[in-house]
């Protein structure tokens, strides 16, 4: 554990070195701000319905769930950026860098380099995303009033998303060059994002095919069934008309995955673990 | 005495490339041992087989008796490869903590400065690696491949980037070593420096260990060169032990010596005839 907190924290000072959390934190700032004058532009023609017939309708919840839901949504694909890019050329990019060797002939197991590096990055990004999420909730709540029905299951499936993410990116390094692992774990990602929505149509459709589809896919891909199931999570505690207009929106419709989708979650990045373990074993440097 | 190095029977391929067909040889504790030999012979392979970076295909590899690879053998040893790269954001100063840490040594600052000190870096310690010369950085990769005082160093075209100062300061280092009893495996195109330094070496081609022994050994008797006042004169067929008779024969008929020589091949010689080129 020590040559791996070693590793996480060497790979963490590079950054740091390399401003790239300087330029994250720039640039988070920037969405923070878009989207608190997004809901502050919201919530002021949510209250033009005051006295107007909403039919059981409150605006100002599925406003406030709508804009959080699109907050997760941009906070996933930010933390997923920011897990890629810390992550796509660990192992072969490093190694073809000549970078990699110099650390492999001390003695530090592969799986310890594996580790630290999922650490390091994982740690990041799921800091990153909780706080960021954790942010929007606030400015939702400070501008407009709403806060979600559940705070941490958001929040922890978030996390959860990106450290699959980049576990996945960081397994795919050690068989993919830097840029081709890249376009890999984005097109993943897209893929994850598809079966979502694919999910959401099956449910207005009430398609069982397309619903298994979807449910399929989103397993296959636990960040997306995550993702899912944090948006369920937002509005746990809303029903009637309410709900079903939250559920019509592009981030409703969600639904939770239960404890086993964390089992699962959990096991999954221990598969991707050591088949990248086994992988990176194999590999001549 | 346990050997620094000890490879049996090495074999390695590539798919359908063979880069080592059998390899035997050994490195004492204290040898400092040259392996030559022309591109793509199958030198690097060895060594990242001893450094645990590849795996071999058949035959053994062990380091200080420990399997190469293995935690045991990767404490014991010290390694700066032909291509390789230090992270450009960090100073020599940080990059000898990390491999210290890494290496589980408790030398400190104290071992830091020595290294620093041994390949003349001490005063750019806390310089950006980034911002050295090509040469700086290797000989800061001579120092952190001595981090924790390993029992056998691998060094593979340690020299390739430095000036003639910077190459005698690691011959320097070399042989200090030496007395220390620390193992050097010196792979190097540079045959006039591993003829200098070198105990032993092996010439490799095409995967094959083709000759092996001392340098002199290697060297073959060149004849015996006279100057006299008729010209310059070679008995190629002499060795050092003729050349006293050959001056009495020579001054007996009437000729003037003015110099005596006994020629002996060169490593490159040998070097040239063992790969057949």
């Amino acid at each position: 554990m020590r040559l791996a907190l070693l590793v996480a924290g060497f790979a963490l000072r590079e950054s740091l070195r390399r401003r790239v959390f300087l330029v994250v934190g720039l640039l988070t700032a920037a969405f923070l701000a878009l989207y608190g004058l997004g809901t502050w532009q919201v919530f002021k023609e949510t209250d033009e319905f005051d006295g107007v017939s909403t039919a059981g309708v409150e605006p100002e919840i599925v406003a406030g769930a709508t804009l959080a839901g699109l907050a997760m949504f941009a906070i996933l694909f930010l933390g997923t950026i920011l897990a890629v890019f810390l992550t796509l050329g660990a192992v072969r990019g490093d190694a073809e860098r000549g970078l990699l060797q110099p650390v492999l002939v001390r003695p530090v197991p592969r799986r310890t380099l594996l580790f630290g590096r999922w650490l390091g990055a994982a740690g990041v990004c799921a800091g990153y995303v909780v706080l960021v999420a954790l942010a929007a909730f606030v400015i939702t709540e400070r501008l407009g009033g709403w806060w979600p029905d559940r705070t941490l299951g958001p929040l922890l499936s978030l996390a959860a998303g990106v450290a699959i993410i980049a576990a996945l990116s960081l397994a795919g390094s050690v068989v993919l060059a830097a840029t081709a692992n890249g376009i890999a774990v984005f097109m993943l990602f897209g893929a994850g994002l598809t079966a979502g929505l694919l999910g959401q149509i099956a449910e207005a459709l009430g398609s069982e095919t397309l619903d298994d589809v979807a449910r399929v896919a989103s397993w296959i891909l636990p960040f997306e069934a995550l993702y899912q199931a944090g948006l369920g999570e937002l509005t746990a505690d809303t029903v009637g008309f309410t709900r079903l207009a939250i559920d019509l929106g592009p981030f409703g419709g969600a639904q939770s995955g239960g404890p086993e989708l964390w089992a699962w979650a959990v096991l999954y990045v221990v598969l991707v673990g050591l088949a990248a373990t086994a992988a990176f074993g194999r590999r001549d440097l | 005495m346990t050997p620094a190095l000890e490879v049996r029977g090495l074999e390695k391929a590539y798919g359908s490339v063979r880069a080592l067909r059998g390899v035997d040889l050994h490195v004492g504790p204290g040898e400092l041992f040259g392996l030559l030999g022309p591109n793509g012979a199958g030198k690097s392979t060895l060594v990242k087989i001893a450094c645990g970076l590849v795996r071999p295909s058949a035959g053994t590899a062990a380091v200080c008796g420990e399997p190469a690879g293995s935690p045991g053998a990767q404490r014991a040893l010290g390694y700066l490869a032909e291509l390789f790269r230090f992270p450009d954001w960090c100073s020599a100063e940080e990059l000898l903590t990390l491999h210290q840490r890494l290496a589980g040594s408790a030398g400190g600052a104290a071992e830091r400065a020595e290294l620093l000190g041994l390949v003349e870096l001490a005063d750019v310690a806390g310089r950006r690696i980034g911002t050295m010369s090509k040469g700086m950085q290797q000989r800061l990769g001579i120092a952190q491949a001595l981090v924790g005082s390993p029992r056998l160093l691998l060094l593979d075209e340690p020299t390739s980037a430095l000036d003639p100062a910077g190459r005698r300061t690691v011959r320097e280092l070399l042989e200090h070593l030496r007395e220390r009893g620390v193992g050097v495996l010196l792979n190097s195109h540079l045959l006039s420096e591993i003829e200098l330094v070198c105990d032993r070496v092996a010439i490799i081609d095409h995967g094959e260990v083709v000759a092996a022994g001392a340098p002199s050994e290697l060297s073959r008797p060149g004849g015996v060169e006279v100057e006299t006042n008729a010209g310059r004169r070679v008995f190629r067929d002499a060795g050092r032990d003729e050349a006293p008779r050959i001056v009495r024969d020579l001054v007996a008929a009437g000729e003037e010596v003015f110099g005596v020589r006994v020629l002996t091949s060169t490593l490159e010689d040998a070097y040239l005839e063992a790969v057949g080129r």
